[in-house]
Formats: C-alpha cells, sequence, structure tokens
C-alpha cells in the first residue's frame, strides 16, 4: 500500500511542479534567457488567490484563475520592460538580475504579508480524503493530479497540434531559420511568456498545498523548477512533464523510504543526469 | 547560450606592464587597499570583528572573481567550498586540535581537492547545464551537512572551540587571540593578503592570460593547442581552495559554522559583491565586498526587508546600467580627469 501512497503523492508534487515550470521551460528554451524569477511569480500567484479568497469571497478555482490573469499580464509586463534587454546580454547578467528581482519579490512580499507562511485556504470540498475502492486518498492531492492532467492535455493540443504550437517549436528548434520564414518570434515569444507566468500563478495558487506560500518561496523552489526545465531539456513540453513527475516521484520515495538522505537522492541524480545529457532528457533540435 | 563575443560585462581585462621596471608612480594606488586595512587595525577599536568578516567575505569574493570573472565559469553554487572551508575547520577544531593553521591549511587542501573533482566533472558542460550542476553540487553539500548530524550538528550548526594561540610551535608562546578580536584581524589580513598574491601572480601568469581567452573564445583556444578543460579545471580548483580558506577563517572568528555558509543566498550574495566590484580586477572584490558589508550592516540594522530592497536594486542596478561595477564607475571618472590634449585616453598603461 506505501507504494500507492508514494506513487500518488509522487504524482501530485510532479504535477505541481510541471504546472509551474512548463511556462519557464518553453520561455528559456525559445529565448535562451536564464530566467531564476519565474517561481516569483507563481508566489505571486499563490499570495493573490489567498488574498481573493478570504477578502473577497472568491471560490477556491476562481481565485486561482483571477491569480493566474494578473500574474499573465505582470509578465507580460515584465517581458516587454524587463527581459527584452537581456536578451543581447550575456547568462550571467541574466542570471543576476533575475536573482536581483527574486531578492525584490522576498522584500515585497515581506513587506506585505509578513515573514509567516499563509495559512492554505482550502475550501471545503477539496478537504477530507476520497475512497479509491483498496483505499482513501486526500481529495486535494487527487484534484491536483486531476488539474496537472487536464493542463498537461490542454497544452499537448495547444503545443503539438495547433499552428500556434508549430511555430513556437519551430521558433525553439531554429529561431535565426523561423524568423527568416517570417515568424514573428518575438511576439510568439510575449505571448509564450505571458502563458508560462500565468500558468505560474495559477500553479502557486492551487499547489499552495504542496508548495507553501511564503515571501522566500521563490528562492527556496527556484532550483526545483530549474531542475525540471534543464533536466527536461530546455524548451520541451514532454520533457518538462517528464521531468516533473521524476523529480516529484523521486523526492517523494526518498522521503518515505530514505528519510535520513533528505533531498540528497534527487541532487545527486539530478547531478549524474545533467552529466549524462547536459542537454536534457529531450532536448530541442537546436541543443545538440 | 555562448556565442563569442556575447559573455564579456566588464571591459576586457588588460594586464599592465609586469616586473619592477615598469612600476611608475601612479602605481602606488594599490598601496591603498592594504594601507586602508592596516590602518583600521589601529583606529577601528570595537570593529575589529566587523572588518574581519569584511576581510573574510573579500577573500571569498576575490576567489569568485577567479572562477567566475578570469575563467568565466558561471556558477552558484560557489558557497559550497566556502562551507566545506568552515565545516572542515570546525569539525578539526572539534575533534583534533585548535590550531588555526592546521586547521586553515587542511581545509584549504579539502576545499581546493573537492574543487578539482567536481571542477574535472562538470567543466565538460557548458551554458545552463553546467550552471545547473554548481547548484546540483551545492544543494547536495548542503543536504550532507544538513543530514550528518553527528559531524555537522545539522542545522544547529556547529559550535567551534576557541582557537589556540597562532604560531605557537617550538616553544613560542604564539600570538593569543583576544576576545576584541585584533589578532584575528592582522592574522586574517595577513592571510588575505597571501592569497591576494597568490591571485596577482596567477591573473598576470601565462596561465591566467590563457584563461582569458578561453573565457571569451573556448573553441579558437582549443583550436591553437590549449588544454581548455584542464585549465578550466585548475582555476576551478584554485579558488576553490581560496573559497575554503575564506570559510575556515569565517569558522574560526565567528566559532559558529551554520547551514547558512552552505546556501544559495550565500553564492548569491557573493556574486552581488563582485559584480557590484567589477569582476576582473582583483580590487573589485575589495570595493565590492566591503561596501556591501558596510551597506548591510547600517542598512539591516535598520530594517532586514529594506535590505532586501537595497540588495536586489543594487544588482538589477548593476546589471542594466552599471557595467564594470564601481571600479568601472571609478575608471571612468578616472577617464574623464586623465584625458588631457595629445593624450589618448586609457594610455595608462
Amino acid at each position: 500500500m506505501l507504494i500507492f501512497t508514494i506513487l500518488l503523492d509522487g504524482i501530485a508534487y510532479g504535477m505541481v511542479l510541471f504546472i509551474i515550470s512548463v511556462g519557464l521551460t518553453v520561455t528559456m528554451g525559445l529565448m535562451r534567457v536564464v530566467n531564476l524569477a519565474h517561481g516569483a511569480f507563481a508566489m505571486l500567484g499563490g499570495y493573490l488567490s489567498s488574498v481573493m479568497i478570504r477578502h473577497y469571497d472568491a471560490p477556491f478555482i476562481g481565485g486561482a484563475l483571477i491569480a493566474a490573469l494578473v500574474c499573465g499580464a505582470l509578465g507580460g509586463l515584465a517581458e516587454l520592460t524587463v527581459y527584452r534587454p537581456l536578451y543581447r546580454k550575456g547568462e550571467l547578467a541574466q542570471v543576476l538580475l533575475t536573482f536581483g528581482m527574486i531578492f525584490i519579490s522576498i522584500a515585497s512580499m515581506t513587506l506585505i504579508f509578513g515573514t509567516t507562511p499563509i495559512a492554505e485556504s482550502m475550501p471545503k470540498w477539496l478537504e477530507g480524503l476520497v475512497d479509491l475502492g483498496f483505499r482513501t486518498y486526500p481529495t486535494y492531492r487527487l484534484f491536483l493530479i486531476g488539474v496537472g492532467a487536464l493542463l498537461a492535455l490542454g497544452l499537448y493540443f495547444i503545443i503539438e497540434r495547433s499552428l500556434f504550437g508549430a511555430r513556437l517549436r519551430a521558433s525553439v528548434d531554429d529561431p535565426g531559420m523561423a524568423r527568416a520564414l517570417g515568424i514573428n518570434v518575438n511576439l510568439l515569444f510575449t505571448l509564450t511568456f505571458i502563458g508560462g507566468c500565468a500558468l505560474a500563478g495559477f500553479g502557486g495558487a492551487i499547489g499552495a498545498g504542496i508548495l507553501p506560500i511564503e515571501p522566500f518561496y521563490a528562492l527556496r523552489y527556484l532550483v526545483l523548477f530549474l531542475v525540471v526545465v534543464v533536466i527536461g531539456g530546455l524548451g520541451s513540453f514532454r520533457g518538462s512533464l517528464a521531468a516533473a513527475l521524476a523529480v516529484g516521484l523521486i523526492e517523494t520515495t526518498g522521503k518515505y523510504l530514505l528519510p535520513q538522505l533528505g533531498s540528497f537522492l534527487l541532487w545527486f541524480i539530478v547531478f549524474g543526469l545533467l552529466l549524462w545529457r547536459p542537454y536534457g532528457l529531450l532536448p530541442p533540435k537546436s541543443a545538440t | 547560450m555562448t556565442e563569442p563575443g556575447k559573455t564579456t560585462l566588464a571591459p576586457p581585462f588588460t594586464p599592465p606592464g609586469s616586473g619592477l621596471g615598469a612600476l611608475q608612480l601612479r602605481d602606488l594606488w594599490h598601496l591603498a587597499p592594504w594601507l586602508i586595512a592596516i590602518g583600521f587595525y589601529f583606529v577601528g577599536d570595537g570593529f575589529h570583528s566587523f572588518g574581519t568578516n569584511i576581510l573574510i567575505m573579500i577573500l571569498f569574493t576575490l576567489s569568485l572573481d577567479l572562477a567566475l570573472g578570469f575563467a568565466g565559469i558561471i556558477t552558484l553554487g560557489h558557497a559550497a567550498f566556502f562551507g566545506a572551508g568552515a565545516y572542515t575547520a570546525g569539525i578539526i577544531a572539534v575533534h583534533m586540535t585548535t590550531d588555526p593553521l592546521v586547521g586553515l591549511l587542511l581545509a584549504t587542501l579539502l576545499a581546493g581537492v573537492l574543487g578539482i573533482i567536481t571542477g574535472m566533472l562538470i567543466l565538460h558542460t557548458q551554458g545552463v547545464a553546467m550552471f545547473m550542476l554548481t547548484l546540483a553540487i551545492a544543494s547536495m553539500f548542503y543536504e550532507v551537512a544538513n543530514q550528518w548530524r553527528s559531524l555537522t550538528g545539522g542545522d544547529d550548526g556547529l559550535t567551534v572551540p576557541r582557537s589556540a594561540p597562532l604560531l605557537a610551535y617550538f616553544g613560542f608562546a604564539g600570538f593569543r587571540f583576544d576576545f576584541r578580536g585584533m589578532t584575528g584581524y592582522l592574522y586574517t589580513l595577513s592571510v588575505v593578503f597571501l592569497w591576494f598574491l597568490i591571485a596577482w601572480r596567477v591573473v598576470k601568469s601565462p596561465f591566467g592570460r590563457s584563461l582569458d581567452g578561453i573565457r571569451q573564445n573556448p573553441r579558437r583556444m582549443r583550436a591553437i593547442g590549449t588544454p581548455v578543460w584542464w585549465r578550466l579545471v585548475a582555476m576551478y580548483g584554485l579558488s576553490a581552495a581560496m573559497a575554503g580558506t575564506a570559510g575556515a577563517l569565517q569558522a574560526h572568528a565567528t566559532r559558529l559554522v551554520g547551514l547558512t555558509s552552505l546556501q544559495l543566498e550565500l553564492s548569491g550574495i557573493v556574486a552581488v559583491m563582485l559584480v557590484l566590484g567589477g569582476e576582473r580586477r582583483l580590487y573589485g572584490a575589495f570595493v565590492g565586498a566591503a561596501f556591501f558589508m558596510i551597506v548591510q550592516d547600517w542598512a539591516a540594522a535598520k530594517n532586514p526587508v529594506y535590505w532586501m530592497f537595497v540588495i536586489g536594486g543594487l544588482l538589477m542596478a548593476v546589471v542594466l546600467f552599471l557595467e564594470g561595477g564601481l571600479m568601472g564607475l571609478v575608471d571612468k571618472i578616472a577617464g574623464l580627469f586623465a584625458r588631457k590634449p595629445g593624450q589618448k585616453a586609457g594610455g595608462a598603461k
């Protein structure tokens, strides 16, 4: 029975990571910009939805959707103002600038909400357990798995089955050639950035029960999000889904079976994987 | 990711003339940071332990300048070596000997060896993968220190006993570490000075020059026969050893080693200090670390939240508007005054 717990917990955890990181993987793959501040959008989403639910009596999903809208809008704004000048600069400049944004996000959230993590604002229908027939399992986690699967399916159709997705994948694989064919890569990028930030905000909001919302959120989970992106392969949608689920399962297995190792197991595997495949599990064609 | 010619943030490093024959009066400014540091010993009453901390961070920043500035290895995991040095020094002081030099040397050695081993593994890769590998290494070190409670004290930290007198060999009584930290200050300053001389020698050597080339275009350097990987590994190891020394000095000075010495935050902060001062200048580490520590001390005392705004804002401002950091700014201002008719700007070798 333990194996089911590990499996379900791991998948639920992985789904949250996937929702938050999938936007990052596409934007990092498309523009080759190292964006460390992506987690800040997830954190913002978490705070926003909590405020919506507490002070404006928004329903749980409604709060998360509002958070997604606001995060998407802010993401678009940030892309146009802060990230644009960065593309031409080197990696170091990108790392430093986005690291600076993390500090600012920590400071502003501490200023507004204080340092303690905010309590989850779970609706009634997500509390409690569901009877799966052979065992019971927390409704909230099943909900996360369901939402994650739905989003993954939706993204699959957008990225792998639509014209927009075909253009997007072409631009990830070879931005120069895509431009030459008349694809407006910059516009594509802004749109992807908005979508990615909106997803991050949504993921931060609904995943607050697994990744608690607090001012240091962006810094604390930064490496996890990056791991999903880099292990999956920059710009690879399928890769990020696989990597997110793998990270979730490894972390959960480690916690249940080898608690004395902490997160060491995960880092060790990440380390080995990156040495073996520096461009990730499913790298874009431009990387190889 | 790494397109040639795109990676430079500061102006390329220009080697000054070597040898004493080339010394000019204007080169006397090299004395300034050391005179300030020595002067502080006499006038900085009550602030010696703060001064020691600044010196330690200068050393740590200098080590990052070697790896990130000169060799162009983009790392956000340098705290791994700082922490490794700090824990080694602390564990040696607890279990073996409180002689500070033994702890310092072994910590330096271990950090250097760790740097070489991890460097050999990761320096094949480049770009985001390498950057992630440095993060993964730092995270592994952090988890080891966090979980191996019997040795490291876990999240309680490790309390380090007071160091035995310095150089108490062959019947010599040695220099006792006073509680005001004056001996500690001079001791730290001497270690920093030694490392500075080594760093100076290394970056001005043909070896250092070849790294300059590798940073700008590894492919071309490989094409002309430079063993790129070995050069990077050597520099990474040296940088790690230096960071280990800084960690050991901190363990001895603050007598507490905590998990913060291995955290991502520290790696980030030391990078801030470096770019703030200016990379690839050696002295940039001095300016950046000192400026950062003093502003931090002042701002954090008022309000820690306010301080976070300051770091974040500084970082963004330096990247967007102040390429080359504070030293770059000094250069620009000096360039305005130095420009005389008939003399080329920056002509001062």
